[in-house]
């Protein structure tokens, strides 16, 4: 494979991304799954870059769950979206953050509908003065939390305590990276790389030591969607999308796997758990499958803070295994230690995936 | 009282039109921006349908210059044509100019650059190649082998790249790709009889003579299986070879098959170096990119301004026979035009 | 093993890597007309059996070819032989024979 194929490819896809003075939109779910990343991120932006990020109480959920499931109609979510730009605006912000993949998605498709059809965009703004009596406007700059991460990549790498390498052979890891669909395979220009050979998280395993695997089924999706898994007995569908990925990125022995989407780490984390159960197969060595990692998990790794603070105990898929191969000095038996030492108790173990207590 | 033509361009279309020409006795400059005239002919190994050396004909093409004929300006780019009074004024780089009383514009094509279809790797998955790359590997023997250096146990042929595309921009089929695809596919058959070829095309367009028969010899004599089905992506497997994804529409279901070598048939595109034409009448261009007769049906080589001429490629895709013929009948109307002027 | 009300499904795609191409090779060797199908559907629109059943040889004729043998066996026996699809093929492949051979393979070849 020829690198600089790729390299001739990514200048094709390169967009703007604001500098300071964020308005950051929080995911309505992704803090259940992942509940270090968001703080994390805004740790990363305040502490290590010093930028200004407002973390707004007052925004609601994009609806973009909604509207994907086909509950909310489009003019409705139109409108929420409006209102969270109206906040935006109010607080004297305009670039634009969302924390979530789908959100980001959601907000590129209503502003490009607003571009080419202006009378929608007349409609919502009546909308909104009608629910609400709000005014908005429209965000000079909107990005995705992970653009932001990867045009700090260089920023963050100098400050790392750690890198994406084996401490003991000094190998880089082998790092899977996978981007949600929203993020540019709706509109490719819109996305660091476009939609074929993406570069937002290249990026970042590049600039942090790390060699990234391209697999034959590197743009399936990961089956995550929204209407097909809402329902039970439809879960086998985007269980096998996963399971599809794994059975073809296994030979590659990879690392870990690092995705920017709320979806995707949710799935590929537990589906291997799911999977282990229904077939009783493991992805990666000796039944420890392979650990999943927001960019931000993965950032605050790299610049040295607690993986606990980062939230990985909650992890289905074992990090101790990679923590201990970078290099991470950290405490074992802290794993279920909450605020103030208290005990959180444990959760059962699975039955063919590894699951490290607190030994 | 001599009159000249100016023919921009030295591959067939200009060769054979110059040719045409001086049989008539009319003096003709031919301009050509390589150093070798013979345009896209001179990287081809053998012409379809019956497998016609290109050197035999690119060598009849030259041989056809009377010694004191053609006035040949090599390594020559015209920029820029204007129509100025009576005649013609061409402007080459560095302000070169010359005169003519008619130009013929045989400036021909250029392969589609098949990296704008990101999705197929070329320039990153090194086992994927043109039929442009194929045919030098055939003109060298030992070179037909993947980039890991082995002879390829299945070659993959993917028609209409770049064409028939709205994502390429291009909407028009370039005519000869699918008989290039049938004829290269023989060609690796019979070259590495061990190695498989398949051809992933959407349809089969066996327009010309003999070349429906040179489809069924393809599959009868030759074993090369076809599936119609357009290739949605290539990744790379991780022995280099290439697993390409496809959808058979004839079993209605997707596929997946390795192959070693996979071939992507580029489309015509008409010519980045066409000059610029300054003209009282605009010269029209088809929403395709092409020149286009005011009258395509009956005047296919007439522009919109008296006295300029269009032979070859630059007004559609053509096989070498087509082109020949219509370089020739380009070589006509020129020639009726100065008779006017004679007169 | 554990089951949770969903299935891992099955993937239908054609593998043409896994499917195995021994039936396909042993009617191609036994009868080269094979070779010449170009699945214009020819043989399937003037099929006796076609009308009354799904039997469709040119889909027969595919699903070899790629390897997807499954269920061919019982399939073959809807076709009665009567050569209306050798009649109007215009490739010239000899499709009674092509029936034969296939169902003749699928029990040589039997897993």
């Amino acid at each position: 494979m020829n690198i600089e194929g790729k390299r001739l490819l990514w200048q094709d896809y390169q967009k703007v991304i604001a500098d300071d003075n964020y308005y950051y939109a929080r995911s309505c779910i992704r803090q259940n799954f992942f509940p270090g990343s968001e703080k994390t991120f805004l740790r990363i932006l305040r502490d290590e870059l010093g930028k200004d990020i407002l973390d707004d109480a007052a925004h609601t959920s994009c609806t973009g769950i909604g509207y994907h499931t086909d509950i909310v109609p489009f003019e409705t979510t139109m409108t929420v979206v409006a209102r969270q730009f109206s906040l935006m605006t109010e607080a004297g912000y305009r670039n634009f953050v969302p924390s979530c993949i789908t959100s980001f998605g959601l907000y590129t498709e209503i502003l490009e509908t607003w571009h080419n059809f202006p009378e929608v965009e007349e409609k919502v703004r009546q909308y909104l003065r009608q629910a609400t009596g709000r005014e908005f406007e429209k965000p000079f700059n909107l990005v995705h939390a992970s653009d932001i991460i990867y045009k700090f990549r260089d920023e963050i790498a100098a400050k790392a305590k750690y890198k994406l390498v084996n401490k003991l052979t000094g190998e880089p890891l082998k790092v899977v990276e996978h981007i949600g669909c929203h993020y540019s395979k709706m509109f490719p220009h819109k996305g660091i790389g476009g939609a074929e050979y993406p570069y937002v998280l290249t990026g970042m395993i590049e600039a942090w030591g790390g060699e990234v695997i391209d697999y034959p089924e590197r743009r399936h999706c990961c089956g995550f969607g929204f209407r097909q898994y809402v329902v039970q007995a439809n879960r086998g569908y985007s269980l096998s999308c996963s399971r599809k990925k794994f059975e073809s990125m296994e030979a590659y022995d990879p690392d870990m796997i690092i995705t920017n989407c709320p979806g995707c780490p949710m799935f590929l984390d537990r589906w291997q758990y799911a999977l282990s159960e229904m077939e009783g197969k493991t992805y990666g060595k000796d039944g420890n499958g392979i650990p999943v990692f927001t960019y931000e998990e993965v950032a605050g790794l790299v610049l040295g803070y607690n993986p606990w603070d980062l939230g990985l105990q909650v992890h289905q898929v074992p990090a101790e295994l990679l923590l201990d191969r970078m290099g991470i000095d950290y405490d074992r038996s802290a794993k279920f230690k909450g605020l103030n030492g208290k005990d959180l108790g444990r959760p059962k173990s699975p039955s063919f995936l590894k699951f490290y207590k607190d030994e | 009282m001599n009159k000249r033509v100016a023919v921009i361009g030295g591959g067939p279309s200009g060769l054979e039109c110059a040719a045409t020409l001086r049989k008539m006795g009319i003096s003709v400059i031919l301009f050509d921006r390589e150093a070798e005239t013979g345009g896209h002919l001179k990287q081809w190994h053998k012409l379809f349908p019956d497998r016609r050396s290109s050197t035999e004909v690119l060598h009849l093409l030259r041989d056809n210059h009377q010694p004191d004929g053609i006035e040949i300006y090599s390594n020559t780019l015209v920029e820029r044509i204007e129509e100025t009074g009576n005649n013609f004024t061409i402007y080459a780089q560095e302000n070169a100019s010359y005169m003519a009383d008619a130009v013929v514009l045989a400036t021909g094509f250029d392969l589609f650059n098949v990296t704008r279809k990101e999705e197929y790797g070329y320039g990153i998955y090194e086992n994927v190649i043109t039929s442009a790359d194929l045919e030098l590997m055939f003109s060298s023997p030992g070179k037909l082998v993947t980039h890991q250096g082995v002879v390829p146990r299945r070659v993959g042929f993917v028609h209409c790249v770049g064409s028939r595309d709205e994502k390429a921009g291009n909407l028009y089929c370039s005519r000869v790709c699918c008989i290039t695809a049938v004829k290269q596919a023989i060609e690796i058959r019979q070259l590495l009889p061990q190695t498989q070829a398949t051809c992933f095309y959407m349809d089969l367009r066996m327009y010309g003579r003999h070349f429906e028969e040179l489809y069924n010899e393809a599959q009868e004599k030759w074993n090369v299986s076809f599936i119609r089905g357009r290739l949605s992506e290539a990744a790379e497997n991780q022995d280099g070879s290439i697993i390409v994804k496809v959808e058979d529409t004839l079993t209605g279901r997707p596929l997946k098959m390795n192959v070693d070598l996979l071939v992507l048939m580029a489309g015509m595109e008409p010519s980045a170096f066409t000059p610029k034409i300054i003209t009282n009448q605009a010269t029209a261009y088809g929403e395709d990119g092409f020149m286009l007769p005011p009258d395509p049906l009956i005047g296919s080589n007439r522009s919109g301004t008296a006295g300029l001429f269009l032979a070859g490629t630059c007004t559609g895709p053509k096989s070498i026979t087509e082109t020949l013929a219509d370089a020739r009948s380009a070589a006509l109307e020129a020639a009726d035009f100065l008779k006017e002027i004679l007169r | 093993m554990t089951n949770w009300g969903y299935y891992i499904q099955k993937d239908r795609q054609i593998d043409f890597e896994a499917n195995s191409h021994e039936v396909s090779a042993e009617v191609e060797s036994r009868e080269p007309s094979f070779k010449l199908c170009i699945s214009c559907g020819t043989c399937a629109a003037t099929c006796s059996a076609a009308v009354f059943t799904d039997f469709s040889l040119r889909k027969i004729i595919l699903l070899v070819r790629r390897g997807e043998l499954q269920g061919l066996e019982s399939e073959l026996t809807k076709c009665m032989l009567c050569g209306k699809c050798q009649l109007a093929c215009p490739r010239g492949v000899n499709t009674r024979n092509v029936v034969l051979q296939i169902g003749k393979a699928l029990q040589k070849f039997k897993l």
